[in-house]
């Protein structure tokens, strides 16, 4: 006969998707333990850093309040970079602010203070424990062991993050291809909040995020960003695997060309190094997803390939906070009904697919194929360029109108037009 | 902005250095013949892996961010790469 368990639910990862769906557990009356193999919460995560908060104020209402959020994110740009010129569009809206749409975060703190929600709510939190593997006994996960110690549960929430490795390891889960994995870098530049309210136009609490695409990420297929935070602004840069490890390029170099370069560096100018980390990205979007409920183990989070890039959003934090509310959702009914095969814990899957995670994940599914086009990276910067600088470099030729100005920027680009339209079809139908 | 290298933007980091065990560990043999070494020195944003003077791959896993990059990169056979021990490794104080 089975030892007594220690607990009903042992979730792996003090992360958003671990920590979220362990307090919702714990509110529910289950007796959860949170593992986190970091010091403490938070101190192995890295995000870009915006949050796109609503899921989130679903679970603590005085979330927008009470959390250490950086700046409500009212303001989008985003830029088309070539070498030396680049063409941009600016959205604001004061409505995104008011609704708390999204806010810049910082995990290290963001963590901290979910991991604390969730020991307020009953949560035994272990932190600096490492879990080497699942325990495993006639094909149904029964706990987890930790060094020479085991413990034991009813489920097991595997909420380890992007290398996904307690489900990897225990032949759960495939290595993801190439093409559906990209790493982040990013540095932190402090930067005192007045510069930073001046250079970006915005108020105090207001923030700004950036999306730059082209010369950036030197025809790899990726992306970077610059978010504001109070006091410091988040820069980073995506890059896709399968592209980067074929141009052979070293990572470090494109980073530091991205930084050097002169609308980026109007940016940053005069901030100091705070911090410089790097993370693994989902690029693989619904068809990474993959086998997300098993005997006695789910899924969830960056663990459960739940990222999202739709070339303008690139989310991750809320797709994890709505797992973690479908995953302790679709547990606490398999508990109840004493059924914790894979079959009681579809529960999960059910509430994840009806959710705005599955149905967002579902709707964009065909974007990570729309964003491996090559030419999005490399030549509709410069298109974009040429045509403005037909409209703007007056030097006493004669003009054109717009129409023939762009089919002439086209005609001397190697983009063809019947490529443009079916770039944009794609796109259209992708996005 | 240009960046100091990346030794020095580490600098400010914190780790909490495992003196006694490294988390990684590379099949020389493998890594060459699969141009797994290759990768791996060009991916890693921490510039954990470097050429030896022998040609084979030098390993820095104290600078080692954990992203796993490396790992997504390696032929079968050619890296073993773990997470550090528990609250071992680096620690962002921001992230």
């Amino acid at each position: 006969m089975a030892s007594e368990p220690d607990f009903d639910v042992i979730v792996i990862g003090a992360g958003v998707a671990g920590c979220v769906t362990a307090y919702r557990l714990a509110e529910m009356g289950c007796s959860v333990a949170l593992i986190e193999r970091g010091e403490a919460p938070g101190s192995k995560n890295l995000s870009g850093g915006v949050l796109y908060c609503r899921a989130m104020t679903g679970v603590f209402p005085r979330f927008l309040d009470d959390a250490p959020i950086e700046r409500r994110i009212d303001r989008n740009k985003i830029y088309f970079m070539n070498e030396d010129s680049w063409v941009g569009m600016d959205y604001a809206d004061q409505r995104l602010y008011d609704a708390g749409t999204a806010v810049t975060v910082l995990r290290a703190h963001l963590d901290a203070w979910l991991a604390d929600q969730a020991e307020a709510a009953g949560v035994a939190l272990m932190c600096g424990v490492k879990v080497d593997a699942l325990l495993v006994e006639d094909a149904q996960v029964v706990g987890v062991r930790a060094g020479e110690d085991e413990l034991r549960c009813r489920v097991v929430v595997a909420a380890d993050g992007v290398n996904s490795f307690i489900a990897r390891d225990a032949g759960l889960r495939p290595k993801p291809a190439l093409s559906q994995q990209a790493v982040g870098i990013k540095a932190l530049i402090g930067m005192d909040s007045s510069t930073i309210e001046e250079r970006f136009g915005v108020a105090a609490d207001h923030g700004v995020a950036y999306a730059l695409v082209g010369d950036c990420s030197q025809g790899v297929g990726g992306g970077g960003f610059l978010y504001t935070n109070k006091q410091s602004l988040s820069v980073g840069l995506v890059l896709r695997l399968d592209d980067l490890v074929a141009s052979g390029m070293r990572s470090v170099d494109i980073f530091d060309h991205m930084m050097a370069h002169p609308l980026v560096d109007s940016l940053v100018r005069g901030g100091d190094l705070i911090e410089y980390g790097c993370h693994l990205v989902n690029e693989g979007g619904h068809a990474m997803m993959g086998q997300i409920v098993h005997n006695g183990l789910v899924l969830v989070g960056d663990a459960a390939g739940l990222t999202l890039n739709t070339g303008l959003t690139v989310r991750g934090m809320d797709l994890a906070t709505g797992s973690g509310i479908a995953a302790a959702e679709g547990i606490s009914q398999a508990l109840a009904a004493d059924d914790v095969t894979a079959t009681g814990l579809a529960a999960y899957q059910k509430a994840l697919d009806a959710s705005f995670v599955g149905q967002d994940m579902r709707t964009y599914a065909k974007a990570p194929r729309f964003l491996e086009n090559g030419r999005l990276y490399t030549a509709y910067g410069p298109l974009l360029a040429d045509v403005m600088r037909s409209v703007f470099a007056l030097d006493t030729t004669p003009r054109r109108r717009l129409l023939p100005t762009a089919r002439a920027a086209l005609k001397a680009s190697d983009v063809r037009v019947t490529q443009v339209i079916a770039d944009a079809w794609e796109g259209v139908r992708a996005l | 902005m240009r960046l100091p290298p990346v030794a020095e933007r580490l600098a400010g980091n914190r780790f909490h250095l495992d003196e006694d065990a490294s988390h990684i560990h590379v099949n020389q043999q493998v890594a060459a013949a699969t141009g797994t070494a290759a990768r791996i020195i060009a991916v890693c944003p921490a510039q954990v892996y470097s050429w030896a003077a022998d040609g084979t791959v030098q390993v820095e896993y104290a600078a080692c961010l954990e992203c796993g990059t490396c790992f997504a990169v390696a032929a079968p056979g050619a890296l073993s790469w773990a997470y550090p021990a528990g609250g071992f490794g680096v620690q962002f104080r921001d992230g």
